[in-house]
Parts: C-alpha cells; structure tokens; sequence
C-alpha cells in the first residue's frame, strides 16, 4: 500500500462512491484514512446530532455535498413535538465560517428557517442544489434568498416540506441571468404562483429536465410550459382541470405529443379524469408514476391510465384503485419495482379497499417487486406466504393494516407464520415494517432470518421482553429499530446495552420501559444520548424511577448531550 | 382509548307527530343525532395517535381534497331515490350536495323526520336497528360506508335504509380486536 504515491489512491477512491465504501476505505490504515479524507467531497449524516458541524469540517475540507437528517421517523405521525430540534443554523453557520465551499445540501426532518436559507444563499458562491424533504420553519421569503443569491441554482427541490406560503413573488427573484436549472420542485406550496414569472424562468433554462409544480398552475400554463420544455424527463402537473372541447385542451393533446422524454409523471392534485386521455401518449414510456395525490382519479379512469404504462418500474398510488385494480396492474406492468399504496382515507380505521388478494396478485404478475409499501383493510398468513414465495428480492417490506392488531381474516391466527414466510424467503430484506396481531413468534423469526436488516418497525405487536430481546439478538446489521405500543420492559432495553452502540437509534414510546431503566443504560453507556420526552411533567417534581416512560429516544454520538434540547426533552 | 367500529345503530323512530315541546321529544331528537355517525368512522374518538402511521403532509393533503371534490360535483347533481323501511313514499336526495358519510346521515334523518315510522320501534327497542344500503352500478347491493365517499356517490344509484332484521346473513364489517390494556392512557 505504500508503493503508490497519494494521487494514485486518490484516483482510485474516486471510483469509491457509496459513503458506506468510503468509510471503509477510511478505516484500512492511517495513509488510506489521510488520502480518503482529503478526496472525500460527499458526506452523508444520519443523525444531525451524532456529530458536529465543526468536526466534519475538520476532517473533510474538501466538502462539496452534505446530506443531513434530523428528527426520528416518528416525527412523521405527529408523535415528535415540533420545536424538538434538528436546527439546520448551527451547521449553515459552522460551513459559513470555514473555507468549505459548499456547493449541495439535502436536508430530511429538519427546523430551517428563512435566516438559515438567507446565509446558505449569501455564503457558497458555487452553491448549486437544495432539497428539502419534510423539513419546516421556514416562508417563501426564504426561498426568495435562494432564487436571488445563488447565481448557479441548479436544482431547488421541495419534497413534502410545511412551508408558509407568504404568496410573494419569490419566482421572479431568480435573475435574467439565472439560466443553470435543471431540476424545480415546488409542488408542496401552497398558495398562488406568479405564472408569468414561471414561463420566462421556464423558457431560459434550456436544461431544465424535472419540473414540479402546486396546485396554482392551471393547465393553460402547463400546456405553455411545454411547449417551451418538451425535453423534460421528469413532470409533476398542478391542476388539470379543463373542458375537453376547449382549444387550450386540443392544444394540450398537441404539446404532449412533443414531450418525448418524460419518463416520470406525477401531480394531479386536482383533476377532472375528462383531460386524462391527453397524457395517454406519454404514458407508454413512464417509469414512474406517482398518483398517490390525485384522489379525484379512481375507477375505470385510473384502470384505463394504468393499461397505458407497460413499462412502469415504480407506482405509487391510493388505495381507492381496489384488489381489481391491483389485478390491472399486475397483468399490465410486468416491469414493476416498487409499489406504494397509500389510504384514501388517512383518517379513518377500516375503510381500505384493499386487501391480502391485491397483493397476491401483484406478487405473481411482477416477480421484479424489491420494494413495497402497502396499506390495507386485512391480511392472511397464506397470503403473505404466497407473497414470499413468488418475490423472494424484497428489499422493503412496509405492510399496514388499519386497524393494528387484526389477526389473520380467514383463520383469525396472528400474522406470525406470514411474516415468518417473508423473512425467510427474503434474504435482501434491509427494511420491515409490520402490521396485525403478532406474538413473540414473529420476532424470533426475525432474529433467525432477517440477517441483513437494517430498520424495523413495530407497532401493538409482541407479548414480553423475548421479543425485543430476539431483535437485537438476531439483527446484527440492525442500526434503526423504532417501536411504539408493545410490552417490552426494562429487562428488554438493558439487556445488551452495547448494542445500541451499534446502531443509529432506538425509538420506544407507550412501551414498558421506565424512568429507572433509561437511567442505568445513560449512566453505563457514556456515548449514547438517552433522551425522554415528557410533554406533561416537569422535571423536579417529575415521575418517579419507577414510573414508565412515554416516549424514548436514544442515538449513539460522539459529542455528547445536545445543547438545545427544548425543556421537554430531558437526556438522561 | 375504547375503540368504536362501524356499528349501525338507529334510534327508534315514533308513530305520530312529535310531542309538543318537553324534554322527551327533545333528547329523542338528541339521540336522532347520532344516526348514521358511525358510518362516518366519527373521527374524534377512534383515533389513536399517530395512527395510521401516514405522514402529516400527506394527511392534511386529504382534508383539502375532501373540500375539492364537493366544489367539483357541485357541477353535476346526482340524485338517486331513497327508500326507507315503513316509510309510504320514497324521497330523492342529491348526493353531489354532500362532503362526506356525515353528512348524508345528517341529511337522511331530515328527509325521514316527517315519517316517524314503527311503534314496534316503541315495543322492542334493542331490534329497531336500522341498515342503510346503496345499489351500485352492477345492480349489487351494499352497505353504505365501506368505500371512499368519492367512489361511493360515482356508483351509487339508490339507496334504501333496510330494517336490521331483514339485514340477516348480509354480511357486516369484519371486526379487529385491538387489546384495551395498550390503547386504554
């Protein structure tokens, strides 16, 4: 290893891509970990607090990309108070201050405000590309910055983020000379959108291949739109509300011939299923089709869609499309990867139209299935046994009944032997996600069989510490397991305590664990955060040791208890 | 948390016209209120936190599409006839008026509060229960609930409320049994 001189290394820890390689490579020996970190340029953090911003940019100078994320999973159904943390200023102004020339950042689960995006802009001067997923804290002002400051903006990218939409006109603050897009997504705001502004931002990027757009832009500005970027790869349409006899609809038909290159389609927030034939054309080539916001397509007109896409790889749709129509999509793409199917009716408990026979079809029509997220009125053993059988590549197995203790619908049995099948069959299987009446059982068929997981998911499932303690005997490359609503106890949490050293996190809430127990695991294990969330109590005249804790969440880290951790959130 | 599951219970119906003021006519009415309700899942209570486990965007997504389609269908009438058990003349209502399950019940017990129906209703209180059922498109008949309410008034051609014991063998909603000792906080 000492024969080649740095350069040489360095060349061939370009090829080395992936973060989980890199870091690897940096622990073979001192010269490889010295070369790696000059060259590496992409750092991926998976917990916000596990690190600090100053020792990354010690160890990386070279820093080009950041990738950052901050709440827990959990965070998403409302179980994470929201000023819990996860502020994104910290780091902005750590990067200001050094030399690091920063130039992407992805951000999952953070609080970003509009200060936060104001310094990004003013502070990178090659800064390229912002994707915010899920975050919030911030207004369109903040977005106003980005658009004005940032002279090579390539790709803005707005996923799902809670953004107060102030209805300004931060479109029109990307300059005349502002011509570097090539990816906009802006499809979660939700107020009105300077159209004019759009077009012309629209007609002077000739490299722009994603665009997204809200709710606001009516189709006349999305035919429009077209007609200035029939190269687009990746389209997300806002309303598609027009009469069908109209010129501006004709017009439309006549544009979408022309947009030969969309192979991702998505949007229809609003739509009336009359303008539909109109994207039939493009349909042939999609790979990936996103309808799970289009709660106005369901029937024979998304059947008819769906007879359209033989080459769809990814489908994520709502459930109102039904076990018939799970059967269209499996006789008609034959090339399907990965399926979502997401409840019509977030709210209610029983109202899923479909159930353990939609997938079972799917399974048998697309054997290439690794990645499933599926929301359903019920499930059987031998469903999902046939399901293990004819998609032994699961990579991702999300399974959600509505109601979370159902057993299996026909033998009225838990789910244990189904899920037991899946682990069994699927020796890739790095994410599970489970649902029904499960026992003990299921986990020590997890443990035994799940050797590459890596997240699991529990909710109102188990009937004593043996289950979690089969996890976390079993599941070596385990590093996120999250659980709410189960019996696991003390006895559970303390048994291998160095395990979670091992992990990323664990989540625990309305389980059995108490105050006492998080207690003696944050006093053994010095490099853990062991944080409690008690939204009722304060802390001095706060429970007892004896009393359990409601929400626990605790992560490995190497710099210690956070310092702004909000009075709710007591670290142990 | 006790967990409700879509029971279709209606309270008694009287012979006559209602009692001229008085508390009883008026906690009767009280009761008339909850006709229907379950059928609209009634949110407030069954809810356990954070469940289903459906991110909060996409949630508040749903709430506004609830709103979309009723000002979509606003420009389509759908009437379909309705039928209830007892009642001499059938009435007509526009489904495309409505946003929801509740809604309709709300609706459905005023179109029937002129026809207080049954003094079996006074004899046999427990099995005056009543059905609502809707025939769909392929001349099948269901129970009024089960479907997205968008999917519901795009099949529905009539609907008719059927007597519960008439409703035997009709097949009711599977029930789940969610262990009390976890949800009871």
């Amino acid at each position: 290893m000492n024969y080649f001189p740095d350069e040489v290394l360095e060349h061939v820890f370009d090829f080395v891509t992936s973060h989980r390689d890199r870091n690897a490579v940096s622990l073979v020996c001192k010269l490889w970990y010295r070369v790696e970190r000059f060259s590496r340029e992409r750092v991926f953090i998976g917990n916000c607090y596990a690190i600090s911003p100053e020792r990354v940019i010690m160890r990386f100078p070279g820093l080009k990309s950041l990738t950052l994320k901050g709440k827990p999973h959990f965070a998403d159904f409302n179980l994470v108070p929201h000023d819990w943390g996860a502020y994104v200023q910290p780091w902005i102004e750590a990067f200001a201050k050094s030399r690091i020339g920063l130039e992407e950042l992805r951000l999952k689960r953070m609080l970003v405000s509009d200060e936060s995006l104001e310094l990004l802009s003013q502070s990178f001067v090659n800064f390229k590309s912002l994707v915010l997923v899920s975050c919030e804290g911030f207004t369109t002002d903040g977005l106003a910055a980005i658009a004005a400051n940032c002279r090579f903006l390539r790709e803005l990218d707005l996923q799902e983020n809670e953004i107060d939409d102030l209805c300004g006109h931060w479109l029109s603050y990307f300059p005349e000379s502002c011509t570097s897009l090539t990816s906009l997504n802006f499809a979660c705001l939700k107020g009105e959108i300077n159209l004019a502004a759009l077009e012309r931002l629209v007609a002077r990027s000739p490299n722009l291949k994603s665009l997204k757009l809200n709710r606001a832009v009516p189709l006349e500005v999305l035919q429009k739109i077209l007609m200035r970027a029939p190269q687009l790869v990746d389209l997300g349409t806002g309303s598609f509300v027009h009469e069908p006899d109209s010129e501006t609809y004709n017009k439309l038909k006549a544009t979408i011939l022309n947009c030969k290159s969309i192979r991702n389609l998505s949007g229809f927030l609003e739509v009336a299923p009359r303008c539909l034939p109109s994207i039939y054309p493009i349909c042939l080539n999609l790979t990936t089709l996103n309808l799970s916001y289009a709660a106005g397509i369901h029937g024979s007109d998304l059947v008819k869609l769906i007879r359209q896409c033989v080459k769809l790889q990814r489908l994520w749709i709502l459930d109102c499309i039904g076990d018939k129509g799970l059967e269209v999509v499996a006789s008609t793409c034959k090339e399907l990867q990965e399926l979502r199917v997401f409840p019509s009716d977030p709210f209610g408990v029983g109202h899923a139209a479909v159930t353990e026979n939609g997938l079972v079809a799917i399974s048998s029509g697309c054997p290439k299935l690794h990645s499933l997220l599926y929301f359903c009125q019920q499930m059987t053993n031998a469903a999902l046994e046939t399901v293990a059988k004819n998609c032994p590549n699961f990579i991702r197995f999300r399974l959600c009944i509505l109601d979370p203790t159902k057993p299996d619908a026909i033998t009225m049995q838990p789910l244990d032997e189904g899920f037991g099948a899946i682990v069994r069959s699927c020796k890739q299987l790095r994410r599970l996600s489970m649902a029904g009446l499960l026992t003990d059982q299921v986990f020590l068929y997890i443990g035994m069989y799940a050797e590459q997981l890596e997240m699991l998911s529990i909710a109102f499932a188990g009937d004593s510490d043996k289950g979690m303690l089969y996890v976390l005997n079993g599941c070596k490359k385990l590093r996120k397991l999250e659980i709410r609503d189960c019996p696991f106890g003390n006895a559970a949490l303390l048994t291998d305590v160095g395990k979670y050293e091992t992990m990323r996190s664990l989540w625990m809430s309305s389980c059995e664990v108490t105050l006492g127990g998080c207690k003696i695991l944050a006093k053994k294990m010095a490099r853990l955060n062991v944080e409690i969330i008690n939204e009722h109590d304060q802390m001095d005249v706060g429970p007892e040791d004896g009393e359990r804790v409601d929400k626990m969440y605790l992560y490995r880290t190497l710099v210690g208890r956070r310092k702004d951790a909000p009075e709710f959130v007591w670290t142990l | 948390m006790a967990k409700e599951v879509l029971g279709l219970e209606l309270t008694e119906l009287r012979l006559g016209l209602p009692a001229p003021g008085g508390g009883h006519s008026i906690a009767e009415k009280n009761e008339k209120k909850r006709v229907f309700s379950e059928i609209s899942g009634d949110r407030n209570k069954t809810q356990v936190v954070g469940w289903p486990p459906v991110c909060s965007y996409r949630k508040k997504i749903s709430l506004h599409h609830e709103k979309d389609d009723h000002d979509h269908l606003q420009r389509s009438k759908i009437y379909v006839k309705v039928s209830m058990d007892g009642a001499p003349i059938m009435r007509k209502i526009d489904l495309s008026m409505h946003k929801g399950y509740s809604d309709l019940a709300v609706a459905l017990e005023k179109l029937f509060d002129c026809f207080a129906i049954g003094d079996q209703a006074l004899k046999d209180a427990e099995s005056s229960k009543q059905v609502p059922i809707y025939e769909d498109k392929d001349g099948d008949w269901l129970l009024v609930g089960d479907v997205p309410w968008g999917m519901f008034i795009e099949s529905c051609k009539r609907l008719r409320i059927m007597k519960r014991s008439d409703a035997q063998g009709f097949g009711q909603q599977p029930t789940g049994n969610i262990k009390d000792s976890r949800l009871s906080k």
